[in-house]
């Protein structure tokens, strides 16, 4: 439950990323800001400061001034309100994890369910193609789509999905990942196929599709809502690896892992703007994992007995 | 010349050439009546001698074949270990732009209006290998030029007679007719297709080092090519590190061409981040490290370690490549607003600060052959840059009827270029266009950048001196020449061709060899009309920093290939 009320509280902050940005801090998150000032102990203060000590080389943002209203985190390097554009990362972290978990989820459990229930020749493809997703080291493939995906977009026909899109983070994460909850799904379907009630059902001539909707797919279900949470966090990491590498969310947008990307240059000078996404991403993967196994927990009544022994 | 890559200068054909008679007589030998090398040549301080100096890069140079290797690492390291038989002054200050005899005895006899050259090599000089310098490697080094298909050949060294046949041919390239020897009189003669005032400076750089005539027609990658400088390189392992030591046979016969060096070996290292490379240099675990300190580094190195730090302006710029050939930067007016909407100050402020550049107006960096003061997009005008000008961008845009264009701005994906490059994102999306970045790996941007096979609208880039001539920006850049569609080598980004000005282009350079004073005005000129017609939006002029250890003395900037390493002390 604690897992859970975390994870609420950080999805009920982030969803409220424009009214802080809009009527607390009043700041736009996503333009530069270089020749930006705000408020800091009552004195109009330059969001970029310029070193006049030594030899006056560099230009470095304001850090934390812990004012809910002024830039409460600091300034990246564009100048840009930090805490905002963590709120703002955090929508959009979460957006991608879940949705691509989601997609990554319904691809695996129709492709799981068909190669598990049909077999031979069904099995066989879907079964190689997991394999031939699965010999690619996940981040190389991941990085590899990315990389082609991101600078000219998805091109299917009359589907196009312009390069900047958050689509395509969301369609590669979840692409990437499907042979990792499909190929568990096959194994139930396959030993489910050989119990008594499947083989009922065949017996009394109900339909493939009969026994796929109304047979296997409740008795899957669990699994899958199993793998969800887990699959969020794991997406959400995955997606902030690829934006932290400059191919996943596009600037100026933000992500949890497009900001640590920013902090980058900023770690001996203004290491928060790199700290506090990456606490976030830690809080909200934990919480995820956690939340994940609570319920595994819950809907596996074999678990609850074996912890009561 | 591009990031990483070394610029050179070519001072002497503005300087030099222009006093010379084209009817034929030898320049002044080069000595050491220099201001520069006068102070210099207080002695050598054989005390300071010895030790080794360790030299830090994130990564190798690639090639360390002299006439192939075109970086800014590996130039300098070459000004130790090659000779040609010009070179820009060992020294500090405006001197390092001279160009003075090298392995010739003296400048060359310039005759037959200009076309033809004669050296005369000097005796006794040899290679790290033991072998004696003759007239016929000098021959053979040209040749090779071509043979392992040089950067420039096609570019610099197609003005020597057979230079053409060669680069259709170069396995069998001869450059008869184009460099004769003569062994008895110890003379090489290079016959030229047209006058050309920059030749001497071509010859100056790396890629004119003078190398034994065995030396395979190939690029010898990592295997050291003999040379005659002070030192020669020892070992070379591009995942390791490189080392230099003094060459055996090595005699200093001019100061100001190729002096003594003192540390006894130079060894740099490949590797570490830049971050780690810093922290070596203020450990005294490493005395220099070759890439640029990261921007979160400068102030700490600014006040902790100040004494050890020197800033020097160099003769390049950054600046926004606007393809002419696109919508929308096809409308001038587009290209204007651009120009006006860009705070110039801000990208200084994102490269380091106003001690690290200042804000440009023109192609020409100040202080250069031809640049005029003159800064056609600030607001309240003036000769320099004060404020953009954002109404004025957006009436403009409005007024093209272009506004809500798809706009994509390519930069190298590094801290700096990527933070400039959000910038300039933000800078387009106010002013009408819907922006959006692509950042790129610094090892491709600059090739996809120059293709028009990619359609980049518009671009980051930045471009450091071959040499001190306006041609060696404004033509390089900006020429209907240096514009090849189709083509990863077309370093006219903008895809600019105006004929009228190619015109006064060609004009200037014919002018550069009878009379400098009227040809920089004409290059200042054509600065101007360049400027508004607006190709380009000039960003900012950089410094370089060097940040050296506490042990290091002796430090010395040329202006032509930047702090001379050999020169400096570790004991």
């Amino acid at each position: 439950m604690g897992a859970l009320a975390v994870l609420v509280l950080v999805i009920v902050v982030c969803l409220l990323a424009p009214v802080y940005a809009g009527s607390v801090a009043h700041v736009d998150p996503f333009p530069s800001n270089l020749q930006g000032t705000t408020i800091v102990h009552g004195r109009v203060t330059p969001v970029l400061q310029s070193n006049h000590q030594g030899l006056g080389l560099g230009v470095t943002p304001i850090g934390p001034t812990w004012d809910i209203h002024h830039y409460f985190l600091g300034a990246d390097n564009q100048g840009r309100d930090v805490f905002a554009r963590l709120l703002y990362g955090g929508r959009t972290s979460l957006l991608i994890g879940s949705t691509s978990a989601l997609l990554c989820c319904v691809l695996a459990a129709l492709l799981g369910l068909m190669a598990g229930y049909f077999g031979g020749p069904i099995d066989w493809v879907l079964s190689r193609l997991f394999d031939i997703v699965w010999a690619f080291p996940i981040y190389l493939l991941a990085i590899s789509l990315s990389v082609v995906l991101l600078t000219s977009g998805l091109q299917i026909g009359f589907i196009h999905i312009g390069a900047g899109s958050l689509l395509l983070p969301i369609i590669i994460i979840a692409i990437v990942y499907v042979p990792y909850v499909a190929r568990p799904l096959r194994g139930l379907v396959l030993s489910l196929r050989e119990r008594e009630f499947i083989q009922a059902a065949i017996g009394v001539g109900a339909s493939d599709w009969r026994i796929l909707r109304r047979e296997i797919l409740p008795n899957a279900l669990p699994s899958v809502i199993v793998f969800f949470p887990l699959m969020v966090a794991l997406d959400m990491l995955t997606e902030s690896a690829l934006s932290f590498l400059s191919i996943g969310v596009q600037p100026p947008s933000a992500s949890w892992g497009t900001i640590i990307n920013d902090g980058l240059g900023l770690l001996y000078t203004r290491p928060m703007v790199a700290i506090a996404p990456g606490l976030m991403i830690v809080i909200t993967a934990v919480s995820l994992n956690l939340l994940g196994d609570g319920v595994r927990d819950a809907l596996d009544p074999k678990a609850k007995l074996r912890g009561s022994i | 010349m591009f990031p990483r890559s070394r610029s050179a200068s070519r001072k002497l054909a503005l300087a030099s050439l222009a006093t010379m008679s084209l009817g034929g007589f030898s320049l002044a030998q080069a000595s050491s009546a220099s201001p520069a090398v006068a102070k210099a040549s207080g002695g050598y301080q054989s005390q300071h001698a010895g030790g080794t100096l360790h030299l830090v890069a994130q990564t190798a140079g690639g090639t360390l074949d002299p006439q192939v290797n075109y970086t800014l690492q590996y130039w300098q390291l070459y000004q130790a270990t090659y000779d040609g038989l010009v070179s820009f002054q060992k020294s500090g200050g405006a001197a390092s732009f001279d160009v003075v005899p090298d392995l010739a005895t003296a400048m060359p006899k310039v005759t037959d209006g200009g076309k033809t050259y004669t050296f005369t090599l000097r005796k006794g000089v040899k290679f790290s290998n033991g072998k004696t310098v003759t007239v016929a490697d000098v021959v053979a080094s040209f040749q090779r030029l071509f043979k392992v298909s040089n950067p420039n050949a096609g570019s610099w060294y197609n003005v020597i007679v057979g230079g053409n046949a060669c680069l259709k041919t170069p396995a069998t390239c001869t450059l008869k007719g184009g460099v004769v020897a003569d062994a008895a009189k110890n003379t090489v003669t290079f016959h030229l297709t047209s006058p050309d005032a920059e030749f001497l400076d071509q010859l100056a750089v790396p890629f004119g080092s003078i190398v034994p005539a065995g030396t395979p027609g190939k690029d010898q990658g990592t295997t050291p090519v003999p040379g005659t400088g002070a030192y020669y390189f020892k070992s070379y392992d591009p995942n390791h590190a490189l080392v230099m030591a003094r060459n055996p046979f090595f005699k200093q016969w001019s100061l100001a061409a190729q002096p003594q060096g003192y540390p006894n070996e130079i060894e740099m290292t490949f590797g570490l981040p830049v971050e780690s490379e810093v922290t070596a240099v203020e450990n005294g675990q490493a005395d220099w490290l070759f890439d640029p300190p990261p921007p979160d580094r400068l102030t700490e190195l600014s006040t902790k370690y100040a004494s050890q730090v020197h800033v020097n302006p160099l003769t390049a710029f950054f600046y926004l490549a606007m393809n002419t050939n696109l919508k929308p930067f096809n409308n001038v007016l587009v290209r204007q607003a651009v120009n006006w909407a860009v705070n110039r100050q801000s990208a200084v402020n994102l490269y380091g600060g106003s001690v690290l550049a200042q804000p440009a107006c023109t192609v020409l960096p100040a202080g250069f052959p031809g640049h005029v003061n003159f800064c056609d997009y600030t607001k309240g005008g003036g000769s320099t840059w004060k404020a953009p000008d954002l109404a004025k961008a957006k009436a403009l845009v409005k007024q093209s009827g272009l506004a809500g264009t798809p706009v994509a701005i390519v930069t190298q994906n590094d801290t700096v270029n990527e933070s400039i490059g959000q910038y300039v994102q933000t800078v387009l999306n106010q002013i009408g266009f819907k922006a959006t970045l692509k950042p790129l790996s610094a090892n491709i941007q600059f090739t996809y950048i120059q293709n028009t096979k990619n359609h980049v609208q518009i671009s980051l880039t930045q471009w450091y001196q071959d040499y001190p001539a306006a041609s060696d920006f404004l033509k390089v850049l900006l020429s209907c020449s240096s514009f090849h569609p189709g083509s990863d080598n077309s370093i006219n980004i903008a895809g600019f061709c105006d004929k009228s000005i190619d015109a006064q282009m060609n004009t200037a350079e014919t002018l550069e060899l009878t009379n400098v004073k009227k040809a920089n005005a004409l290059w200042g000129t054509i600065d101007k009309e360049m400027m508004a017609k607006a190709p380009l939006a000039p960003l900012f002029n950089p410094k370089l920093v060097d940040f050296v250890s506490k042990r290091v003395g002796h430090y010395e900037f040329s202006r032509q290939f930047y702090m001379l390493v050999d020169q400096l002390w570790v004991k």
